[in-house]
């Protein structure tokens, strides 16, 4: 059981791609992990497609680069790496994605590290922790 | 007394909003609590020395603590010699901090 006063819950609702929103809350996941904190994060509506298994870095042809030289981003790459930047410093992420919302966009095709749950748990995980901080979209 | 963080990342151009959480701010400051605004993404555009944007400096002036994102603030080429003087530059690490000391926090 996590020591509730080391432990945070982020609730995300902003789908990959998108918005500046995204970054600067993995931007907090990094702090958080690399401090060693049991990190919780919510994933709802359309965030939970960010650890969606099946992204592909593409190349772009307008700007005539490849895809190593495009060397696009891919949020199911930051999941796996805050997962392991806290499992490096003594922490984990735990990654919870909305079971419903993923029907909706079928992306049930996670990373690994990333289960299914409903919004109960949000409330079991904002419940155990020392604080909880809710990126709503706009 | 408690510690509000109020997370503005969106430019006071763009959303009125925001000058409604500057006063939000100023208020709970005026009340005895401790306020902290944090300004990032484009939330700091409002920070630059010379921006008409009153309600954040009469934040500042009630005892509002306006924290802005360096990231941020050089992803958009905007050097912490622009900003206005009420305004310090801060890590996202602040937020932790606050988080882990039992502050509300709260984003926009």
């Amino acid at each position: 059981m996590p020591d509730p006063d080391k432990t945070l819950t982020f609730l995300l609702m902003d789908p990959p791609f998108e918005s500046a929103r995204t970054a600067t809350a993995f931007r907090l996941l990094d702090v958080a992990a690399r401090r060693g904190l049991h990190v919780n994060v919510f994933a709802y509506e359309g965030a939970v497609a960010l650890p969606f298994a099946a992204q592909k870095q593409h190349a772009n042809s307008v700007h005539n680069r490849t895809i190593e030289e495009e060397q696009h981003p891919l949020p199911k790459d930051w999941v796996a790496a805050v997962m392991r930047t806290a499992n490096a410093a003594g922490g984990q992420v735990e990654w919870v994605n909305c079971g419903l919302c993923v029907d909706e966009r079928g992306v049930a095709d996670a990373v690994a590290g990333v289960r299914r749950g409903s919004p109960a748990d949000f409330w079991k995980m904002s419940s155990s922790s020392r604080n909880t901080l809710v990126i709503a979209s706009r | 007394m408690t510690t509000f963080v109020l997370i503005e990342s969106r430019d006071p151009f763009s959303s009125d909003q925001v000058a409604a959480n500057c006063s939000l701010a100023g208020e709970l400051a005026a009340s005895g609590h401790t306020a902290v605004l944090y300004l990032v993404e484009n939330g700091v555009f409002a920070a630059r020395a010379g921006v008409q944007h009153t309600r954040l400096a009469e934040a500042a002036s009630r005892g509002v603590q306006i924290l802005v994102d360096d990231f941020s603030l050089r992803e958009r080429g905007i050097g912490s010699a622009q900003l206005a003087p009420q305004m310090q530059t801060a890590r996202l690490d602040a937020i932790i901090d606050h988080m882990l000391q039992g502050a509300r926090v709260l984003w926009h």
